[in-house]
């Protein structure tokens, strides 16, 4: 049985307007939380439920808003993220797109509690049909009295603007965020100062995904307490996950996080097994940036016990033998696949989306990016991969923001999993241009799963 | 002619501009080159860029610094439809790669080209957030899903038909 908070509605005809959502029992976390909660209760609230921001990093979101600086005279502001680009991941795109008063009603709550009066949805840019979507469920919300001055007669006043973004993956992280909100190009800022303190315009700030901000919704309706009864360990509540590659049933799910990794990829209810009866061969669980596992590591942990889709279980082991929850963007791969070129293809992104300010970032994403396309011409060198750790390892930790250890990690995971598989490249390079390495001597050990 | 936004779109540039503080009518910046794009020929030449500097009272490197720093501005003229195809890891999986080069042969133009008619540019670009979808690619303000070989053929199709139309 799984339990939904935030897609439960998702599939009711006409959910994306107004009418149908408030019907379905929409805007009544709001009614509750700005008639009957003061804005420290709601942060305290969020605080019980032991919710984590859903961007990614995992952050514990009540922990984030208590930060906030509220230094007398000075506006503060809540931006919602919305830059979702982590390759794998397309589960916020899902909820503006379907349900998007969500977001809207989870907004006004919290710029309620942060006390932001001027709030701002940052989406990527691509999203162009989104920003109607979302413009239009504002426009609704003001006219029915959920924005605009003097909200409920309480007093508080709260306007939501979307502004687009242009294309650039760096701006999913919060201080690029606010520097293109600002106008500016998007070089994350040097911390600290932290957004809670100096942010949008250096006024206080606090940056949210846009589920993150979608389970406040929930988290008032049923109680802080309640919603961390939901999951298991600090893994509370739901998480979207939005799953993709060689799988039956590609798609957004949401899941109480106390499924088991191999049920959530052979379960008719998730992605329903793996295309073609194929087997798995390997799994990227949280998004292009976490490292990938292959089949035997990715169901069970070194230990050998059961691996679950919640933040612990899939970070048991550490970098060694484990992954991460990221932003639940789950990419599958089945036997047919190499895992060089789709090492590449992130590597090439990683080079085409760094903002080129730290020199360990902008140099050593485009090295990488040349010697994986060297190995996928069949022009590699056997010293090649021990260039490539080394250049990861430069990387990571030695640059202002988190974008370099996004870039450095796929490619150490890749190697340290596959490293048989890049030799094999280089050894076979002929061969390697017209077939894959399948699955060879670490394979799969379970049978194919009908 | 002298590059200058219509009535319409200028009141839609001061309703964006109202959204910031006072003094702070650089953040409308990004959304004003993306009506700037839109609005002469879907790219931003200099003269263009200077027009949005002179709107919004800034210098003019500020706005070329930010239009050539992110992705979907176009510095240089596009086609009048440009293919936007996905080319990172999970859109790969799914043959992507295949796509790419189906459209180079159909238009024979390589990837950064348009084709002489000014019709169609093609463009490689990196996860657009469709990967349950793929192989996938931007057509304007539309994603375009779970790509196959006829599909490319209907969208070209119905991309010259419509052009066709309009002219």
């Amino acid at each position: 049985m799984s339990i939904k908070l935030l897609l439960d509605k998702v599939h009711v005809e006409g959910i994306r307007t107004y009418e149908v959502y408030k019907r379905e029992g929409g805007y009544r976390a709001a009614e509750k939380a700005l008639k009957t909660m003061s804005p420290d209760a709601i942060v305290e609230e969020v605080k019980k439920s032991g919710l984590r921001g859903r961007g990614g990093a995992g952050f514990p979101t009540g922990l984030k808003w208590s930060f906030l600086a509220k230094p007398e005279g000075i506006p503060r502001h809540l931006v919602c993220n919305a830059d979702e680009s982590e390759p794998g991941t397309f589960k916020d795109r899902y909820l503006m797109e379907f349900i998007p008063h969500l977001l809207i009603e989870g907004l006004l709550i919290a710029s309620y509690a942060l006390g932001s009066n001027n709030t701002y949805i940052y989406i990527r840019g691509e999203y162009a049909w989104i920003v109607d979507i979302l413009e239009q469920a504002i426009q609704e919300a003001k006219n029915n009295g959920w924005l605009g001055k003097n909200i409920l007669g309480t007093g508080f006043d709260c306007n939501i603007y979307v502004q687009r973004g242009a294309g650039a993956y760096i701006c999913g992280e919060e201080t690029a965020l606010i520097e293109s909100l600002e106008g500016k190009r998007g070089n994350p800022r040097i911390k600290p100062p932290f957004p809670a303190v100096q942010g949008l315009w250096n006024r206080p700030t606090v940056v949210n995904n846009v589920e993150t901000i979608a389970a406040v919704v929930p988290i008032i309706n049923i109680t802080g307490e309640e919603y961390a009864k939901i999951g298991v360990g600090r893994s509370t509540g739901t998480k979207l996950i939005s799953a993709c590659g060689n799988i039956n049933k590609p798609g957004v799910y949401e899941i109480d996080m106390t499924i088991s990794v191999e049920e959530f990829i052979y379960s008719d209810e998730w992605c329903g097994g793996i295309k073609n009866g194929k087997r798995l061969k390997a799994c990227i669980p949280g998004g292009s940036s976490v490292p990938i596992l292959p089949a035997n590591l990715l169901l069970k942990t070194a230990k050998g016990e059961t691996r679950y889709m919640n933040y612990e279980s899939l970070n048991d082991g550490g970098f060694v033998s484990g992954s991460m929850m990221g932003s639940g963007g789950f990419i599958v791969l089945d036997e047919d696949q190499c895992i060089v070129k789709h090492t590449a293809t992130l590597a090439h992104f990683y080079r085409h989306e760094s903002c080129g300010q730290c020199s360990p970032c902008r140099e050593g994403t485009s090295w990488m990016d040349k010697i994986f396309q060297r190995l996928e011409k069949g022009q590699g060198k056997m010293s090649d991969i021990d260039l490539l750790w080394h250049i990861q390892y430069n990387i990571d930790g030695n640059t202002i923001c988190p974008l370099g250890d996004a870039a450095a990690w796929p490619v150490a995971a890749a190697i340290r999993h596959f490293r048989d598989e890049f030799e094999w490249h280089i050894t076979h390079a002929a061969e390697a241009q017209t077939r894959n390495f399948g699955l060879a001597h670490y394979a799969d050990p379970l049978p194919v799963v009908q | 002619m002298a590059v200058q936004f219509s009535q319409d779109t200028m009141n839609k540039v001061q309703e964006i501009i109202a959204r910031y503080p006072e003094g702070k009518q650089k953040s409308a910046l990004l959304p004003i080159l993306h009506l700037a794009q839109e609005s002469f020929g879907g790219w931003l030449s200099v003269e263009t860029m200077d027009y949005v500097a002179s709107i919004l009272n800034l210098t003019k490197i500020e706005v070329y610094e930010v239009a050539t720093f992110y992705s979907m501005y176009n510095t240089k003229p596009v086609g009048k439809y440009v293919f936007e195809v996905c080319q990172t890891g999970p859109c790969m999986i799914e043959g992507s790669d295949e796509i790419i080069n189906y459209i180079k042969d159909k238009l024979n133009i390589g990837v950064g080209e348009t084709t002489q008619d000014g019709l169609f540019t093609l463009k490689t670009v990196e996860c657009l957030g469709a990967c349950g979808y793929a192989p996938m690619m931007q057509l304007g303000k539309h994603y375009k899903e779970h790509l196959t070989k006829e599909k490319i053929d209907t969208i070209i199709e119905e991309c010259s038909k419509s052009a066709s139309v309009n002219n």
